[in-house]
């Protein structure tokens, strides 16, 4: 316990770091992630070939390599030293974005077709076929997938700390510099992950029951 | 599942006007695509990216050899973890299933924390954090044991879930003809798991090879640390860039070709459903004929798979 309690300060760093990639990462791919599923299911054979490349390469490029071009080659081509938390939040932002689409893609697959057939046979708009009949019933399957990706999202975050950024995932090195005992200070980051995903999924879950959809 | 019928949900067949607009904003979007990768090669010919020293290095069959050879090195550490996590996998789903409650409730904590814990702090784990008990290990057994244990507590819930999803009658019949519980268990029920789980299980792999590139965090010599090596090399003129595009372009091939056969097994086991229920059977849905997508998904999400992918780790 007192590696946790002598270093307090660094904890609350690496804790904040692990965040701010954590929330940061999730909100791009969220939004990145929207407009690229949104693409893979538009009527547009351009936007539907460029969503599909983009999901296929990136999701089989290792985290590792994405984050290894935002880290390194991004400041070599603009020629400036960008700040290394903001490289990897984009990394984890354009990396997770592929999960989000394809989440989103598949979720709006599990509505029939009928569904929609029958709105607008009864004369919706497009936009009342979409909030009134198509998206409520799109939401609900796609809200327990979408917990998983933001769980793996958060043990992602530990990636950035081969590219020099302070999170839960380099508190060992900034701490053996102290002389602290490596083995404690890892299975604390342990516990603290089990911790957090515990927690997420037992979010997931209460989710899942609230929102199951009976049909 | 392709074009009309995978969206027609969201949008009629266009008529005149939506053809229209949807040619513009078909036209919207190369353009944006256009300028996006424009931008790129005018930075790279500003900074000089293109100029044939950055580029030297691969003329030279030495720089060849050291890639490859981290190509080898991530294969290695790959097929040893690929058997590992389908052995552990096997275990733990196995001890998970159990009838005896102090062998299923313990599988089952070790599962979910195995699964909790981030590939690379497991790594760390093994390869910072266990010198200081005195036990010291190659940066490349770090790397599989750590895979073996996440991949493996996630395959396990991938086969668990498979064993679950089949129809009770099928063990019910198991027990009937006489099989013990590692009878029915060996010969029924994990045989049609296995293969109704099959591209859940490839893509995990795909997952794998792809965690196979944090070794170059813990310094194992894989791919992208030959890159990050070459790459920082000032005699070439530190072509990092320019290692990276064709290191990295190893590894998504790697993996693309990974992937490509996941989604044929799919595509393979899709259509052997179809023609099951054309003629009259039940098909091997792992819900059964009664089950809905949203539970499928909402199992596949248990299972630690998503649908269609898993991001895993990296």
């Amino acid at each position: 316990m007192e590696v946790i309690t002598d270093n307090l300060d660094l904890w609350g760093e690496a804790l904040t770091g692990t965040l701010v990639l954590f929330f940061g990462g999730g909100l791009l791919a969220l939004v990145l992630g929207f407009i690229v599923g949104a693409m893979r299911v538009s009527p547009i054979p351009a936007a539907r070939a460029v969503g599909a490349v983009y999901v296929n390469w990136i999701r089989n490029t290792p985290l590792t390599l994405v984050m290894f071009f935002f880290a390194f080659c991004l400041p070599i081509l603009l020629r400036e030293r960008i700040d290394a938390i903001l490289l990897a939040t984009l990394a984890l932002g354009v990396y997770t974005a592929t999960y989000v689409a394809e989440t989103l893609r598949s979720g709006i697959n599990t509505v029939p077709v009928g569904q929609a057939e029958a709105a607008r046979a009864l004369g919706l708009t497009f936009g009342q076929v979409m909030t009134l009949v198509v998206l409520p019933q799109a939401t609900r399957s796609v809200i327990p997938p979408m917990m998983s990706v933001l769980i793996a999202l958060l043990k992602n975050t530990t990636v950035a700390a081969g590219f020099s950024v302070l999170n839960l995932g380099s508190v060992r090195s900034n701490l053996s510099e102290r002389g602290e005992n490596q083995l404690v200070t890892l299975l604390w980051v342990m516990v603290i992950f089990v911790v957090l995903v515990l927690l997420l999924a037992w979010l997931q879950r209460a989710m899942e029951r609230r929102w199951k959809v009976a049909r | 599942m392709e074009g009309r019928t995978m969206s027609s949900v969201l949008y009629d067949v266009p008529g005149p006007k939506a053809v229209a607009r949807n040619r513009i904003l078909g036209v919207a979007t190369i353009v944006v695509i256009l300028a996006l990768v424009g931008w790129v090669v005018w930075r790279f010919a500003v900074t000089g990216q293109f100029s044939a020293d950055k580029w030297e290095i691969f003329s030279y069959g030495t720089i060849w050899q050291r890639l490859l050879d981290g190509a080898v090195a991530t294969l290695a550490a790959f097929a040893a973890a690929a058997v590992g996590a389908l052995a552990l996998g096997f275990i733990l789903a196995i001890g998970r299933l159990s009838d005896r409650a102090w062998i299923r409730v313990p599988v089952g904590w070790v599962t979910e924390v195995l699964r909790a814990i981030p590939v690379l702090v497991f790594m760390m784990l093994l390869y910072y954090g266990l010198p200081v008990i005195g036990i010291r290990m190659e940066p490349y057994w770090a790397v599989v044991i750590a895979l073996v244990a996440y991949n493996g507590s996630v395959l396990a819930e991938v086969i668990r879930a498979g064993v679950e999803s089949l129809p009770r009658g099928q063990s019910e019949a198991g027990y009937a003809i006489g099989l013990r519980k590692a009878g029915v268990l060996r010969l029924i029920l994990l045989p049609q798991a296995i293969r109704a789980m099959m591209p859940v299980i490839v893509a995990q792999l795909v997952v794998t090879l792809k965690d196979t590139a944090l070794g170059f965090i813990i310094t194992y010599p894989e791919l992208l640390y030959v890159i990050k090596l070459l790459g920082s090399n000032a005699v070439y003129g530190s072509p990092l860039i320019q290692t990276a595009i064709v290191g990295g372009s190893i590894y998504v091939v790697m993996c693309l070709a990974l992937s490509y056969v996941a989604y044929r097994i799919e595509q393979r086991t899709k259509r052997r459903q179809q023609q099951q229920v054309a003629e009259g059977g039940a098909p091997h849905h792992p819900m059964g004929p009664g089950g809905t997508d949203t539970e499928l998904i909402a199992l596949q999400a248990r299972a630690g798979k998503l649908d269609p992918g898993n991001p895993g780790q990296v």
